[in-house]
């Protein structure tokens, strides 16, 4: 596999804020690849990074092979679909699009025409008259994408692009930016705050913690094997357990779905509460004092509130972690 | 039918307002009349009879057209001046953070606020100190201080509404510095220029106080004015002036306030 980008020991200081601290990183030639993290983690101003809009105070970041520092963001193969699409409010839609190939000196007819296809691409085609002001949020979006993929990037950086639109558009547009990157083949690196976003895009996750990755994996390996406390809390509504409640000796985290009632040689639970969630059913659970939650189908039958239970799950689901950080 | 009686205004509140669109304009009005009466000694009203001879005279006396090319050429290099100045400094107080912004920002809106006649006072000692001999340039310094304001105003204001991420999205898609600018700031800059500009041409072009403090011997149109209304011979072709110093400075003002009606302050209006 050939590797689009790599991070040896980049670090990036502001003062004295680490906002990237010793990151290593390889992300790989056609891979969609998500940054996962709260804000202030880190992921952003790696992407920025990769743009060339901030330069690292240390370590040694590479562009399929070749060496950036001190490239700036107009001689770097990246391009970016901004978090607020920074659209050229002046310029009509064809003209934001071609933008790229125009300052690269191409003929307008000839940019015209990619910029068509560009469009037609992100399924905006005839709109390249209007002006910014007067297109959707999704519609902007997907001009955003065009203007950046026009210029066939070798990597494409994707800075919480989807953060402003409503969930059923944004929904819409995962699926439509996941199938746009499995038929262009072009390496994506999308940012974003959303687990359920990044769980169901990317190929590949980096979960992010004050400047650090905390770890990186499949959205499945995310998802069942933690490697961290901070990685189960953030990444899924798992349950996280400390090392007198597992009786391991280690933090571990527990699915919600793993957990089932049981007649008997279960461990003793009350029913706190419950909560419709459409297909499922929530029930917060209090186990001597540990909280714990799971999730039914809501077609189940389900103890009422207050009631004493038993519960159980299978060793295989507990997943016992590296650190109790 | 719908709701239309509401929106109309009560009787009494349309006639303040036409008494107090009266009380603004009348006067320029009457200054318009009289470019036009056969009485040249006192303002006599009704005007005794109407000419159009003020005209050919105003056009035939060489201290007008002294004074007028005076005043516009000091108005466009002030102008010329304040524009590059201006958007400078608003660029690099909108754009970067670093030691006393906040101070250099007060610092450029200051002249404004100041009463010309300090500026005016100010400057004058200052040349004298350093020995600076009054001429059309000392004029235009003095112009440029409260020039600078109004283009400064209306650049950062133009500033803060464009995104920073526009000049990051232009570098990003292969843009060099150079062509940023050329294609993106430029025409984002530019009704907010051309809007500042045209204003402090219009301050530039009727301001008094400051001048008569930085002239010399020369004399722009408002300084010509006043030294007219002192001699009562041919009082119409101060008159006839007049009316060219309001459309020269009127059209200029419009045309801003078109430029930038969508939201953007007309900063330093009051000078």
């Amino acid at each position: 596999m050939t590797i689009a980008v790599s991070f040896t020991a980049v670090s990036r200081h502001f003062g004295s804020v680490k906002a990237v601290d010793r990151v290593d990183l390889e992300i790989g030639e056609g891979e969609f690849f998500a940054m996962l993290g709260p804000s202030g983690s880190g992921k952003t101003t790696c992407l920025r990074l990769i743009a060339g809009f901030e330069q690292p105070t240390a370590g040694h970041i590479e562009i399929f092979g070749e060496t950036v520092e001190g490239v700036p963001p107009y001689r770097r193969n990246v391009n970016t679909v901004f978090q607020d699409y920074a659209l050229f409010p002046h310029l009509t839609i064809v003209d934001n699009v071609a933008y790229g190939l125009m300052v690269r000196g191409i003929a307008k007819a000839e940019r015209y025409r990619m910029a068509e296809e560009a469009l037609a691409l992100v399924e905006l085609p005839g709109f390249g008259n209007r002006r910014p002001s007067q297109l959707s949020g999704g519609q902007r979006q997907r001009v955003a994408l065009a203007r950046a993929l026009v210029n066939k990037p070798k990597v494409l950086l994707l800075d919480e692009p989807l953060g402003a639109l409503d969930l059923k558009l944004r929904e819409q547009m995962q699926e439509e930016i996941k199938s746009l990157q499995k038929a262009l083949g072009i390496t994506f690196v999308f940012v974003t705050h959303d687990q359920g976003e990044a769980l169901s895009m990317a190929d590949r996750i980096a979960v992010f913690n004050q400047g650090r990755i905390m770890q990186v994996g499949s959205p499945e390996e995310i998802y069942r094997q933690p490697s961290s406390r901070f990685v189960a809390d953030f990444v899924g509504a798992s349950n996280v357990l400390p090392p007198d409640f597992t009786g391991a000796g280690r933090w571990a985290s527990l699915r919600p779905e793993a957990i089932r009632f049981t007649k008997s040689g279960g461990r003793p639970a009350r029913v706190v509460s419950h909560s419709f969630l459409g297909g499922q059913t929530r029930v917060a659970l209090d186990a001597g004092g540990q909280r714990l939650h799971m999730l039914l189908p809501s077609a189940d039958s389900r103890p009422d509130d207050g009631s004493d239970v038993q519960i159980a799950w299978s060793d295989g689901d507990l997943h016992l972690m590296d650190d109790g950080k | 039918m719908r709701s239309d009686r509401q929106h109309r205004a009560p009787l009494g509140l349309k006639i303040a307002a036409a008494a107090g669109l009266l009380f603004l304009h009348l006067p320029i009005l009457l200054i318009f009349v009289y470019a036009f009466t056969t009485e040249d000694k006192s303002y006599q009203w009704p005007p005794p009879g109407y000419t159009m001879k003020w005209l050919g005279i105003t056009w035939q006396r060489p201290d007008v057209w002294e004074s007028l090319g005076l005043s516009v050429r000091v108005a466009a290099i002030s102008t010329a001046i304040a524009v590059v100045l201006g958007t400078l400094c608003a660029a690099a107080v909108s754009r970067w953070k670093f030691f006393g912004r906040e101070t250099i920002s007060l610092l450029v809106i200051l002249p404004i606020a100041l009463p010309g006649i300090i500026t005016g006072i100010a400057l004058r000692s200052a040349f004298n100190l350093a020995d600076i001999p009054f001429s059309t340039w000392t004029i235009v310094l003095g112009h440029a201080t409260f020039c600078i304001v109004v283009v400064y105003n209306n650049a950062v204001a133009r500033f803060r509404r464009t995104s920073a991420s526009l000049i990051e999205a232009s570098m990003d898609l292969g843009a060099d510095g150079f062509q940023t600018f050329r294609y993106i700031v430029l025409p984002n800059l530019a009704t907010a220029l051309l809007a500042g500009g045209m204003l402090a041409f219009a301050l530039s072009f009727d301001e008094v106080i400051v001048t008569t403090f930085t002239a010399g011997q020369q004399a722009t149109l408002p300084i010509w004015m006043l030294e007219e209304l002192v001699r009562p011979r041919q009082r119409p072709v101060t008159n006839v002036v007049a009316m060219v110093v309001v459309l020269v400075t009127f059209l200029p003002i419009l045309a801003a306030y078109y430029l930038t009606r969508d939201g953007d302050q007309i900063g330093g209006h009051g000078k």
